[in-house]
C-alpha cells in the first residue's frame, strides 16, 4: 500500500465543478428523448373527500392530450411500499394502508394525485387539468398527530382505529425511569413541537418513463438519491416487472437532504403508463407541487423530562412522541422517528435510565420521511434542549453541565466502544475536546461579561450550546434487519484497472451535491499511488454499476468508501501475484508503494501501470491466474458510524420587535478521518444553514381544513443569503476504529447540531434578562419572540 | 447568436431558453420568482428568465451561463466557485453566477453585506451561502 498520502487530506478542488459553472450538468429535467410527452397531474383541493365521480371525457378531447389515467386504471396495480416494519409494543405489525399510484375513492391529503394527464407539450397538459370534472365529498380532517389520536378525530384510513400506526418503545422499563425521575433532585420539563419542514432541494424533482418494444426494456430518469432501490421496489414490489428490463439512471440530481430517497407514485407512474402508450413520458413537479408531495421532515409532538441530581448529575430522561407519518407511509417514515430518533437519545451522556416512547400516527397530511439528519436532529433538540433548560433552571453553567455528565473518551480500540442504554453501541468518541474546543473559539469566557455590557447599552444577546451525537454510515444489515428493515445496507465498489493503468471506479453510492467524483477519486488515487487524473468515478446508472443502496445518512464515504477500499485491495493482492512472476520473485517478497511492486531490499520494480497491462495482455504471466485486473466488492459495515460534535451560537435579539440575528456560529465536528477537509467543511455549513432555518425562520403551517398555508417560497421561510453569518468551523479527528479509512460521515452533522444551539440562545437572552421562558414555538419569528419577552 | 422563433404568447423566456434553444443551464427552481435559478442577463441587467414572456425578450440582447465562458476560458465568478467551493449540487449555481455578475458590474469592490443583499432573489440549500460569499469575494479581486 501506498505509504504517502498525496491526497487524502488535502483540499483538492472538486472536479466536478465544471460541467456546473459552465450551465452543462445534466439533470433529469434537461433530458429531451425523441417522442417524449409531457405528464401533470389532477390533485384534490381537499385533505379528506370521498370521490364521487371522476369525469375525463372534456379533457380527453383537449388539444394535444395523449392520454389520462385514473385510479380505476391502476387499480390492479399494487401501492408504493414502505421499506420499514415497525411493530407494535404488543408485537403485532404496523398498519400499513396501500399507498395507491392514483386515488379512485378517496383522497387523503390536499395534492393526493387523482388523475395522469398526458399531452404533447407541457402547457397542453395543464390547460387539460381544469377540464377533468371531479365530484369531491369533502369530510373533517385532521392533521396535529397528537389529535388524531383521540377518540372521535376524524380516521385517515378506515381501518386503522384511532389512526395509530403502530406504538413503540426503547431503553429501560418505564416503571425504573419513572421511580429515577421522582428521585430526582431536579426535573426540567419540555412540551414542544418539532416542527414539520419542507426538504426544499432548489431542483424539484422530475421523471422520464420510457418503453423499448424491442427489447422489453424500460428506462427511468429520476432525479434520486439511490437508482438501484428504485428499481428494486418499482420492479419487485408495485410493477411486477422483471428487475433486468428496467434501467434506473439518476443522473446530474440538484440536491435531496432525503427528500429524493424515497420511491414515489410519480416515478411508477410514468414508467407504467410509457408503455401503455409506447412513449415516453416526463413529468417534473413545480414547487407548489413539491411542497405537497416531496416528503416532509420532523412533525413531532413531544413531552420531555430529564431529572438531574444535586450536583447536576443526569439521573433519567423520558420521552413521549407522537410522530406524525402523514396520510401514506413514505420509504423510510417508519424507521426515523423510532430507529433513528429513540436510539440517539443516550447522546454523550452517561445518563443511567431511558425510555423513550413513540406513537407513529397518520394524518391527513403528505407523508413525513427522512430529512437530513432524519430522528437524530429530534433526537438532539430533545437533549440538548434540556440541557440548556436544565443549566438555567439549576443555575450552573451549561458547558459546565456537559463535562459533568459526558461520557469519558474512548477509542473503540483500546478502550471498548460504549454501550448505551438505548440499544446502541458508540464506536469511539472525545466528546469533552470539542466542547473544549468550542469554548476556545468561541471566548467563553469573555462571552457572559460581553452580555453584561451589551445589557447596559440596550442589547440582548444569548449564547446557546449543543453537543451531539449521530448514527451514521447505515448500516449492518443483520442489524438494521433484526430492527425491521427490508432492505441490507451494505454497499458496492467496482474498480476496474484498464489495461493502460487508468481507473474506472463504479459506486453504489450517489452524488447529488457532495463531490463523490472528487473523495472518492482521492482515496483511489492514493491507494493505488496513481495521479487523479487517471481515475474516473461513475455513479448512478443501474445498468452501469452493480446493485448499490445509494446516498442517505451519511453513509458515503464510511460504506461505499469502504467498497471501494476493498476492491483496490483485491486488485494490490493479484497485482502482487502478477508482478512476483514477472519479476521472478516470491509473492511474499514483493511489496506496494506509490505505484510501484517493488522486491523488498531491491530497486527492482514494476510499475502500476506496467502490472496493469501485464494483466490484459498475459504473455508472461501466473499458469494459475485470471487474465485482467477488475475487483467487485460489497462492504457490509460492522457498525453505525458515531461522528460527534459541539456547536456554539450566538445570537442577537431586537427588544423592539423580536427579531432575533445569528450573530455568531462556532461549530466543531469530529467526523472521524477527513479526507477533504473543503468539502466536509461545505457540508457542515449547509447542514448548519438548514438547522438555523428550522430554528428561525421555516416551518409548515396546515390550515383548518388541511390546506398547506405557505406552500411557496413566497411564503415558506427559506434562509437567504442575509440571514446567516460566515461560520466559523474547527475539527477534531477521532478515527472510526471499524472501517478500513477511519471515516464517519459528515453530511448531516451541521443539521443535527444546530438547531437547539440557536433556540437555546435565544432562550438564554430571554433568562438574561429576566424573562424565564422555558420554550418558544419553532420558528422563533420576531412574533413569537416579541410576545414571548412581552 | 441571433436565434428567430414563432413562439406561443404565453411562452415564458425560461422555457424558451431551455426547450427551444437547449440552453439547459438555466434553471427552474420554482413558480414564484423566489429561487433565482433562472437568472439571466437581458439588455445587460440581472433578470429571472421565469417572470419574463419568451415574446417580451424579442430583441433583446439576452446572455445565460453558457455565454459567460464563451470565449473558452472561464470568468473570474465561475473561477471563484471552483476556488471557494461556492458550489454542492450545481442547480442554484448558474443564477447565483448571473446575479453575482450583475452585482460587481455595478460594485466591483462589495463588502460582505452588500454581497449577501445581492443574493437576496437567489435561495441555495447546499451550501449555506458562506463559500459562496466567498466565491464573489474570490471573483472581486481578480476583476
Amino acid at each position: 500500500m501506498s505509504a504517502t498520502t498525496a491526497y487524502i487530506g488535502k483540499s483538492v478542488k472538486r472536479v466536478e465543478d465544471k460541467r456546473f459553472i459552465t450551465g452543462k450538468g445534466k439533470y433529469t429535467d434537461d433530458i429531451i428523448l425523441p417522442g417524449m410527452v409531457h405528464g401533470t397531474f389532477v390533485r384534490s383541493p381537499h385533505a379528506n373527500a370521498n370521490i364521487k365521480k371522476i369525469d375525463i371525457t372534456k379533457a380527453k378531447a383537449m388539444p394535444g392530450v395523449v392520454a389520462i389515467f385514473t385510479g380505476a386504471h391502476v387499480a390492479a396495480v399494487n401501492g408504493v411500499p414502505c421499506g420499514w416494519q415497525v411493530n407494535f409494543k404488543n408485537g403485532a405489525t404496523m398498519k400499513e394502508p396501500k399507498h395507491p399510484l392514483l386515488v379512485a375513492d378517496r383522497t387523503k391529503h390536499v395534492g393526493d394525485p387523482v388523475a395522469f394527464i398526458i399531452a404533447n407539450t407541457r402547457e397542453q397538459a395543464k390547460d387539460a387539468i381544469e377540464a377533468v370534472k371531479v365530484d369531491y365529498e369533502k369530510k373533517g380532517c385532521v392533521t396535529n398527530p397528537a389529535e388524531a389520536v383521540k377518540p372521535g378525530a376524524p380516521l385517515v384510513h378506515d381501518d386503522v382505529p384511532n389512526n395509530i400506526c403502530f406504538d413503540w418503545e426503547l431503553g429501560n422499563p418505564k416503571a425504573e425511569v419513572d421511580e429515577a425521575i421522582s428521585k430526582s433532585a431536579h426535573v426540567t420539563t419540555l412540551d414542544f413541537v418539532n416542527q414539520r419542514l419542507v426538504p426544499n432541494a432548489i431542483e424539484p424533482r422530475s421523471y422520464i418513463g420510457s418503453y423499448d418494444e424491442t427489447s422489453d426494456k424500460y428506462t427511468l430518469y429520476t432525479s434520486t438519491q439511490n437508482p438501484h432501490l428504485i428499481r428494486l421496489l418499482m420492479c419487485a414490489f408495485v410493477l411486477g416487472i422483471p428487475e433486468h428490463k428496467v434501467r434506473v439512471v439518476g443522473p446530474d440530481v440538484g440536491g435531496g437532504f432525503g427528500s429524493k430517497i424515497f420511491h414515489y407514485t410519480e416515478e411508477a407512474l410514468v414508467t407504467w403508463c410509457s408503455k401503455q402508450i409506447g412513449k415516453p413520458i416526463k413529468w417534473t413537479s413545480e414547487r407548489a407541487e413539491s411542497f405537497l408531495m416531496d416528503a416532509h421532515g420532523r412533525d413531532h409532538v413531544t413531552k420531555a423530562e430529564m431529572g438531574f441530581d444535586k450536583e447536576g448529575k443526569i439521573m433519567a430522561l423520558r420521552v413521549k412522541t407522537f410522530a406524525n407519518l402523514g396520510a401514506y407511509l413514505s420509504t423510510f417514515s417508519t424507521c426515523v422517528p423510532t430507529y433513528l430518533h429513540g436510539t440517539l437519545l443516550q447522546g454523550l451522556y452517561t445518563t443511567p435510565k431511558i425510555n423513550v416512547d413513540v406513537t407513529g400516527v397518520f394524518t391527513h397530511t403528505n407523508a413525513v420521511d427522512a430529512y437530513r439528519g432524519a430522528g437524530r436532529p429530534e433526537a438532539t433538540y430533545i437533549l440538548e434542549r434540556l440541557l440548556d433548560l436544565g443549566a438555567l433552571e439549576m443555575g450552573m453553567d451549561p458547558a459546565e453541565l456537559r463535562f459533568k455528565n459526558f461520557i469519558p473518551p474512548f477509542d473503540g480500540v483500546k478502550q471498548p466502544g460504549y454501550q448505551t442504554q438505548v440499544a446502541l453501541q458508540y464506536d469511539s468518541g472525545n466528546y469533552e475536546g470539542v466542547l473544549k474546543k468550542g469554548l476556545e473559539i468561541f471566548g467563553y469566557k469573555d462571552f457572559r461579561k460581553q452580555q453584561k455590557e451589551a445589557a447596559k447599552s440596550g442589547k440582548l444577546l444569548g449564547v446557546g450550546f449543543s453537543t451531539y451525537i449521530e448514527a451514521c454510515g447505515i448500516a449492518p444489515s443483520a442489524v438494521v434487519g433484526s430492527l425491521g428493515a427490508r432492505a441490507g445496507l451494505y454497499e458496492v465498489g467496482q474498480v476496474r484497472v484498464q489495461p493502460t493503468g487508468k481507473v474506472s471506479v463504479f459506486t453504489g453510492s450517489h452524488s447529488h451535491g457532495q463531490g463523490h467524483e472528487t473523495t472518492f477519486a482521492q482515496v483511489v488515487a492514493d491507494k493505488l499511488g496513481i495521479p487523479m487524473e487517471d481515475v474516473d468515478i461513475i455513479h448512478g446508472d443501474s445498468d452501469t454499476v452493480a446493485f448499490g443502496m445509494g446516498t442517505y445518512g451519511s453513509r458515503s464515504i464510511a460504506v461505499g468508501g469502504s467498497a471501494i477500499v476493498k476492491s483496490i485491495d483485491k486488485i494490490v493482492e493479484k497485482g502482487k501475484k502478477i508482478a512476483a512472476h514477472k519479476l521472478e520473485a516470491s509473492e511474499k517478497d514483493i511489496e506496494f508503494a506509490d505505484g510501484k511492486f517493488t522486491i523488498k531490499g531491491t530497486n527492482k520494480s514494476l510499475s502500476f501501470g506496467e502490472v496493469a497491462l501485464t494483466a490484459y495482455v498475459p504473455h508472461v504471466y501466473p499458469k494459475d491466474l485470471e487474465p485482467g485486473l477488475d475487483f467487485s466488492s460489497f462492504y457490509d459495515p460492522a457498525n453505525f458510524t458515531y461522528p460527534f460534535g459541539c456547536h456554539i451560537a450566538m445570537v442577537e435579539i431586537d427588544k423592539e420587535t423580536g427579531k432575533v440575528t445569528l450573530k455568531r456560529f462556532v461549530a466543531v465536528d469530529d467526523v472521524g478521518t477527513v479526507i477533504n477537509p473543503m468539502i466536509v467543511e461545505g457540508q457542515i455549513h449547509g447542514g448548519v444553514a438548514q438547522g438555523v432555518g428550522q430554528a428561525l425562520l421555516e416551518g409548515v403551517e396546515y390550515d383548518e381544513d388541511g390546506q398547506i398555508a405557505n406552500g411557496s417560497y413566497m411564503d415558506y421561510c427559506m434562509p437567504r443569503a442575509d440571514d446567516m453569518p460566515m461560520f466559523e468551523t474547527g475539527s477534531q479527528v477521532t478515527p472510526c476504529p471499524h472501517n478500513p479509512l477511519g471515516v464517519k460521515g459528515a453530511g448531516e452533522a451541521g443539521c443535527i447540531g444546530s438547531t437547539p444551539a440557536v433556540v437555546n440562545a435565544v432562550i438564554d437572552a430571554l433568562w438574561s434578562s429576566g424573562k424565564k421562558v422555558k420554550d418558544i414555538r419553532m420558528p422563533l419569528t420576531p412574533e413569537r419572540v416579541w410576545n414571548a419577552m412581552n | 447568436m441571433e436565434y428567430s422563433h414563432e413562439v406561443e404568447p404565453r411562452l415564458l423566456l425560461a422555457h424558451y431558453l431551455r426547450d427551444t434553444l437547449r440552453l439547459t443551464g438555466t434553471h427552474i427552481g420554482c413558480d414564484t420568482s423566489g429561487c433565482g435559478a433562472c437568472t439571466i442577463h437581458v439588455n445587460g441587467k440581472a433578470v429571472k428568465s421565469c417572470t419574463l414572456l419568451a415574446v417580451q425578450a424579442d430583441g433583446c440582447d439576452v446572455l445565460t451561463i453558457e455565454g459567460l465562458s464563451a470565449n473558452g476560458t472561464l470568468h473570474p465568478l465561475q473561477e471563484g466557485f471552483h476556488q471557494e467551493h461556492g458550489l454542492q449540487c450545481g442547480f442554484c449555481t448558474p443564477g447565483m453566477i448571473m446575479t453575482a455578475a450583475d452585482l460587481l458590474k455595478n460594485n466591483p469592490n462589495p463588502n460582505e453585506e452588500e454581497i449577501r443583499h445581492a443574493l437576496e432573489g437567489n435561495l441555495c440549500r447546499c451550501t449555506g451561502y458562506h463559500n459562496i460569499v466567498k466565491s464573489i469575494q474570490y471573483a472581486a479581486e481578480k476583476m
